[in-house]
């Protein structure tokens, strides 16, 4: 057991005991160390100008992933080296070629937001198996989650790809070797609680010791990537005394191909899991590129995201859809259950006191199954879903047996359209009379409400709208005729 | 393209203007060592403010607040209502009803009633969710219509016009009527509201604060505080973005500061977090504007009539100056033979509506686009070529306001966009595109701005500037602009080195302080650089005529010949280096310092009788966009966006490419993603980027081309330049009108009834109406 945690900073190992529950890693910066370069624009996970870099031991190297450090919690660090905007230049005042290429294509005008893209950079700039520079759509995903408000972004995308011609070589990789030296040594596999019982944070190092911690401490927070416990801190400013961090327990965070289903722990962040559900289906994999921002995929779960519950998460209605089952654990107990299931009502899951998330088995497409997902929102990219519809259809001999249809953003949880799949069975996706019934039938399964998304009416127009579409593309309708982005096929085979 | 003229043909030395430097803030800015005021090391005993408002009323009277609990909250100093306001309980800027800490009636949801001082920022937040509140909230008046209804305004009617507009209609075959409403905007300046005050021994108060206007900072700290103007300083280095947010909505959290300075007597911080920003703080105007238009069988407008209706929220704030922009703009470029144009100012229960780049300019301007992309669908006519018939010109050059169109570029400038940008191969492209596609619509449009510069109240269009040259040849350079990310100290350290001939890191520019130039109007109208930069460069000529005639009084050198460039000052009988001249004026005791002062000639405006000049010159610019829009769910993409725009000859075309294009993205976000909404209850609901959304890298179509256009400003501004925040905002409009057309495109003769911003559901909207609608 540990009563502190242990961070890398600039090349030198930092114990920390003294941290309270809930401190943020940003606060850490700015209030603690002085380092002010790191800013807040939002203190919400929204704007990117906290932008930070972690450095983390795995799989042989050091990867580095932007967060932002607004909503991470300080004692999640744990074990990582946390590089900010004022490391990265040379010690001889040299600038990083990021750094440098911004400089030169003008990209920074009022520069609030420039450290946060600076270091979003960085991390493309480490991504792994990079040579040159990112094709242009991956540079853009890379900054989704960073907002500039003076200078319109070309330059930036300019900057990006200037600084990305050649492949990595600034101070840390001349240090990687002294890196991965430090890192590995603060992996000490030691559980870690700071505090009191009646205030701490907490992060057990192995399943086990997760367990007992969760049964002991039934009213404690369970913390994985933070991004939606962040806010509660942040925003909500709830006064959050006892919290357990998830994410040092590797068991959590594996991610198992068992041929025709993925098993995925409760901890494996999108970033984890992108090219597996990619893999499984183009649209899950675009879901997923859309979720957030880089640095909320790079830390945020797919268990935080059920376990949140919440009636406009992305993953629920698109792993309900695939037919997803639920794992929940309960000291060295378990139970499964239906994922659709799990949501009972808005703001409340069948969850039972001292159990958490354990993981999902999510089953792949059968040669006979076709999958959609749409996310409709305001804006592309980092924006919540105003509704997200996900379609799985059975189809024999051009004819739909079976239909699963989950929506988010159309009911108080995320939830099945039980009429509108039963009417599909019999439908053939090629003849649309026949699946009118279908589409209709999904105002008998939902009511939705109106909010700042969207309205009720739009919303239910909406998802009508989009299970035609869904039908249309089975039809054999390429997506260069259907979507205007996310489309699945190559751009060469687009039909003008 | 023009050829290039005058000033670079004669540069054959490398010359500070005209060139790309880049900006001088840009080492800092990337290695996060830019100061922003919340990054000063604080002084000792620094205590940390959060303001605290009732969480659910909109509209009403507080008859007590209990803020007991608030008080003993951990960390809590005390605790500011407007009990503890010396001097004048109010932060606007002439006109009165913005109370710094409201007493009792409640006009919009983020009024603050109380403010807390606490050991930290985090303490004081927490605190002010503690108040407790008694009271009776009415039901609040939250749109223009309703306001209208109920006679609620801010401010009288105005208008003004030309011709029989009445006897036109009467007569005309041709006529339609239609409307377009648009929404607010909030500024989303990175760098949220923030100020720093340090109380001075005597009285005096040192307020660092992230203000676009410095000068009235300074005077409304001053009235809150009982004191001359004098006992009070402020001071900004720079700002994390403005864009008219910080022009008269920074003095608010820099007064309560100061009051939490004078009464605690320890320096006191005050960073508003994001949502109390979005909830507390001004936006964009958003307007309904009504229009009737008659014209002939070639599609030329006969006579408008077009009545704006702005939400200006619960006081008056900027709305005066707001409004009359947007009239001044309902024309764009376009000749209104016979027009009557109206503003109606109304007061509803929400933020009071302020400044935002283009102020008001935008609803004009995208009024007048509607009326064209309108009377193309009636005429059947192209809308390029529908605009380009009503275009100003020979004999049709007079605006709705009696200034004289005198440098329409329009013509020529389009011509040219529409040649780079294949505008006629590509609007055949689109309609191909649409005959063969049923969900999925292109469309594009090509349209012009034009945009007055100077700021319309007169008396605002002046400027200073304090040059020192120190004896080692350096210079200091001071001037009333602040530095909001646009460039401005960089254009101004451009002029000063261009006028002493020297290197730009020979120039040093540093904060804006009241101290050191006072009386400054606020840096905004986009005339920053027109006015601080003619302001330094008469304080450079000044000095530069001292050194010159020291020069000549000690050697032979004859005046005339006297050359200041390359760092050295060259005369017929030799040269030397300027550091030597400045030594030398040193030693020959010459004053090596200056003010400087510059007024902009020629304007005037009578608002009475509507009639003037209230602008110098005109910038112009044109864009052209393409868009696809998906017709079952509204979803929208911006395909391409070329662009040509006119900064006459610019002083840094970088610079200036970046206020283009970060113009263009910020007015391409108010017309498409970025929605205000309000509850019934009058509180904002979208009052975080979570829920509130600009664009991001992704919004900005891969192919996107920004030119210069290449020629000289006609009027004597710095250096032949023109003025570029603003204009290029409108520049947006284009994205709108391409989403029109494809829009349009599904039902050809029936006008699509489409709003801005173009959300998806806005664009389902019009779909649905144009599905319903017979052709
Ligand atoms: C900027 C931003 C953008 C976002 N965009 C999207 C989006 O596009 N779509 C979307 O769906 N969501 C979005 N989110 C929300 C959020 O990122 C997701 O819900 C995310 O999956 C949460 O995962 P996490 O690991 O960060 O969870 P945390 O915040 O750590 O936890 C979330 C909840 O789950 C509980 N919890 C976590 N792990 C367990 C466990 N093992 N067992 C039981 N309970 C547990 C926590 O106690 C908490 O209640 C966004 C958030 C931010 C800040
Ligand atoms: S401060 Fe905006 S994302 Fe952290
Ligand atoms: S440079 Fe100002 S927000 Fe990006």
């Amino acid at each position: 057991m540990r009563d502190s945690i242990r961070i890398v900073r600039r090349g030198r190992i930092v114990e920390i005991d003294d941290i309270k529950p809930t401190e943020t890693l940003l606060d850490y910066l700015r209030l603690r160390e002085r380092a002010t370069g790191t800013k807040e624009g939002c203190n919400e996970g929204d704007c990117g100008a906290c932008t930070v870099v972690i450095g983390e031991w795995q799989d042989g190297r050091v990867a580095y992933r932007p967060v932002n450090s607004c909503i991470q919690f300080l004692g999640a660090m744990d074990g990582k080296e946390i590089v900010t905007v004022e490391d990265i230049a040379w010690p001889d005042g040299r600038l990083h070629p990021v750094q440098q290429a911004i400089v030169d294509a003008h990209g920074a005008q009022c520069g609030f937001c420039t450290p946060g893209i600076v270091m979003s950079l960085f991390a493309l700039y480490h991504q792994e198996g990079r040579e040159g520079p990112p094709p242009r759509d991956e540079i853009v995903t890379a900054l989704a989650g960073n907002l500039c408000r003076c200078t319109g972004y070309r330059p930036i995308v300019d900057a990006a790809l200037a600084a990305m011609a050649e492949p990595p070589a600034d101070r840390f990789v001349e240090a990687m070797p002294q890196t991965a030296g430090l890192l590995q040594f603060l992996a000490d596999g030691q559980d870690v609680f700071i505090g009191s019982n009646s205030a701490f944070f907490a992060a057990p190092a192995s399943l086990s010791a997760l367990a007992q911690l969760v049964m002991k401490y039934p009213e404690a927070t369970l913390l994985a990537g933070g991004t939606d416990v962040g806010l509660r801190v942040t925003k909500g400013l709830r006064p959050i005394s006892q919290v357990i961090h998830v994410g040092r327990v590797a068991a959590l965070r594996q991610i198992e191909d068992v041929g025709d289903a993925l098993i995925l722990g409760a901890g494996v962040t999108y970033e984890d899991a992108a090219s597996a559900f990619a893999d499984l289906d183009p649209d899950l994999g675009e879901l997923i590129r859309r979720l957030g921002s880089r640095q909320v995929r790079a830390v945020g779960t797919i268990g935080g995201n059920i376990a949140n519950g919440s009636p406009i998460g992305d993953m629920p209605p698109a792993l309900i859809a695939l037919g997803a089952t639920l794992e929940l654990a309960h000291g060295e107990d378990g139970r499964a259950l239906p994922l659709e299931d799990y949501f009972i009502a808005y703001g409340k899951q069948d969850r039972q006191p001292g159990e958490f998330v354990a993981g999902l088995l999510v089953p792949k497409l059968m040669s006979n199954q076709v999958f959609r997902a749409y996310k409709i929102t305001k804006r592309f990219d980092e924006d919540i879903s105003a509704v997200m519809g996900a379609f799985r259809f059975t189809i024999d001999d051009g004819v739909i047996t079976e239909a699963r249809i989950a929506f988010g953003g159309m009911a108080a949880t995320p939830k099945r359209a039980l009429s509108a799949e039963a009417r599909l069975v019999g439908a053939q996706p090629g003849r649309a009379a026949s699946w009118g019934a279908a589409i209709e039938a999904l105002g008998e399964d939902y009511a939705p409400i109106s909010d700042m998304r969207a309205s009720a009416a739009y919303r239910m127009e909406t998802a009508k709208a989009l299970l035609a579409k869904a039908l249309v593309e089975c039809a054999g309708a390429p997506t260069s005729r259907t979507r205007v982005i996310g489309r699945r096929e190559a751009p060469e085979a687009e039909v003008a | 393209m023009n050829a290039p003229e005058s000033e670079t043909s004669e540069a054959a030395v490398e010359r500070a203007v005209h060139r790309s430097t880049p900006h001088d803030s840009a080492v800092l800015h990337v290695t996060g060592r830019a100061v922003y005021i919340d990054d000063m090391v604080e002084p000792t005993g620094t205590l940390h403010l959060a303001p605290g408002f009732c969480p659910d009323m909109a509209r009403g009277r507080i008859r007590d607040i209990d803020l007991s609990r608030v008080r003993q909250a951990p960390g809590v100093v005390a605790v500011l209502t407007a009990a503890d306001i010396p001097g004048r309980n109010d932060w606007s800027t002439s006109i009165g009803g913005d109370p710094i800490i409201a007493e009792n009636e409640v006009e919009f949801w983020g009024e603050v009633l109380f403010c807390v001082v606490a050991e930290t920022r985090d303490a004081a937040r927490r605190a002010t969710r503690l108040a407790l509140f008694e009271g009776e909230a009415e039901p609040p008046v939250l749109t223009a219509e309703e306001a209208k209804a109920k006679g609620l305004r801010v401010l009288d009617d105005y208008g003004y016009g030309r011709g029989d507009v009445a006897r036109s209609f009467a007569s005309a075959q041709r006529r339609f009527d239609g409307v377009i409403r648009n929404g607010g905007q909030e500024h989303f300046y990175l760098e949220g509201q923030v100020a720093l005050a340090i109380p001075g021994e005597t009285g005096d108060m040192h307020v660092y604060s992230s203000t676009q206007h410095p000068s009235e900072v300074q005077h409304c700290v001053a009235h809150m505080l009982g004191v001359p103007n004098a006992m009070v300083t402020v001071e900004v280095r720079r700002m994390g973005g403005g864009f008219g947010g910080k022009e008269s909505q920074a003095s608010q959290w820099a007064c309560l500061a100061a009051l939490g300075a004078r009464v605690t007597g320890r320096p006191c911080k005050l960073r508003l977090d994001r949502d109390d920003d979005m909830v507390m703080t001004g936006k964009r105007h958003d307007m309904t504007t009504a229009f009737s238009v008659a014209y002939d069988s070639s599609g030329k407008i006969l006579a408008a009539d077009i009545d704006f209706m702005a939400r200006c929220g619960y006081s008056a704030d900027l709305s005066g100056g707001v409004n009359d922009r947007t009239l001044f703009h309902a024309d764009n470029a376009y000749f209104y033979p016979n027009v009557a144009l109206k503003s109606e100012r109304l007061k509803t229960n929400t933020v009071t509506n302020t400044a935002f780049r283009g102020f008001g300019g935008p609803q004009g301007i995208l009024a007048a686009e509607r009326i064209m992309d309108t009377l193309a669908i009636v005429t059947g006519i192209d809308p390029l070529e529908i605009r380009k018939r009503n275009f100003y010109g020979p004999g049709r050059d007079v605006t709705p306001y009696g200034q004289k169109v005198e440098d329409n570029i329009l013509p020529e400038l389009i011509a040219d966009l529409e040649r780079s940008c294949d505008y006629a191969k590509r609007r055949q492209e689109c309609r191909a595109f649409n005959s063969k596609n049923r969900i999925l619509r292109k469309g594009i449009a090509l349209t012009p701005i034009k945009f007055g510069i100077a700021f319309t109240l007169t008396h605002l269009n002046q400027a200073g500037a304090l040059v020192h040259v120190y004896a080692d040849g350096s210079v200091h350079l001071n001037h009333g602009g602040t530095e909001m990310g646009q460039g401005l100290n960089t254009k101004v350290a451009q002029v000063a080195a261009d006028a002493f001939g020297l290197p730009l890191e020979r120039v040093r520019i540093t904060a804006t302080n009241t101290s050191k130039v006072p009386n400054t109007s606020a840096t905004a109208a986009s005339s920053g650089s027109d006015l601080n930069g003619m302001a330094a460069l008469a304080a450079c000529n000044e000095i530069k005529e001292r050194m010159v005639a020291h020069l000549v009084s000690t050697t032979n050198a004859a005046p005339e010949s006297v050359v200041f460039a390359d760092g050295r000052v060259s005369h017929t009988g030799g040269s030397l280096s300027f550091a030597d001249l400045a030594k030398s004026c040193y030693e020959g005791r010459v004053q090596l310092s200056a003010a400087g002062f510059y007024s902009t000639p020629k304007i005037h405006w009578d608002r009475q009788k509507a009639e003037g000049r209230p602008f110098l010159y005109f910038a112009y610019g044109a864009a052209c966009a393409e868009v696809t829009i998906d017709t079952m769910t509204g979803e929208m993409k911006v395909d391409r966006v070329d662009i040509l725009h006119d900064c006459g000859r610019s002083l840094n075309p970088a610079i200036d490419i970046g206020q283009i294009e970060g113009a263009f993205v910020q007015g391409m976000g108010w017309l498409t993603t970025e929605e205000l909404v309000w509850d019934d209850k009058g509180r904002l609901a979208t009052h975080a980027p979570s829920t509130y959304k600009i664009p991001t890298a992704s919004d900005v179509p891969a192919i996107f081309n920004t030119r210069l256009w290449d020629g000289d400003n006609r009027e004597e501004t710095i250096h032949s330049s023109k003025a570029v925040g603003e204009p290029p905002l409108m520049l947006a409009c284009s994205v709108f009108s391409a989403i029109f057309d494809a829009v349009a495109s599904l039902k050809p003769g029936v006008v699509p009834p489409l709003d801005a911003p173009a959300t998806p559901e806005s664009i389902m909207r019009a779909v649905a109406f144009m599905r319903r609608s017979e052709a």
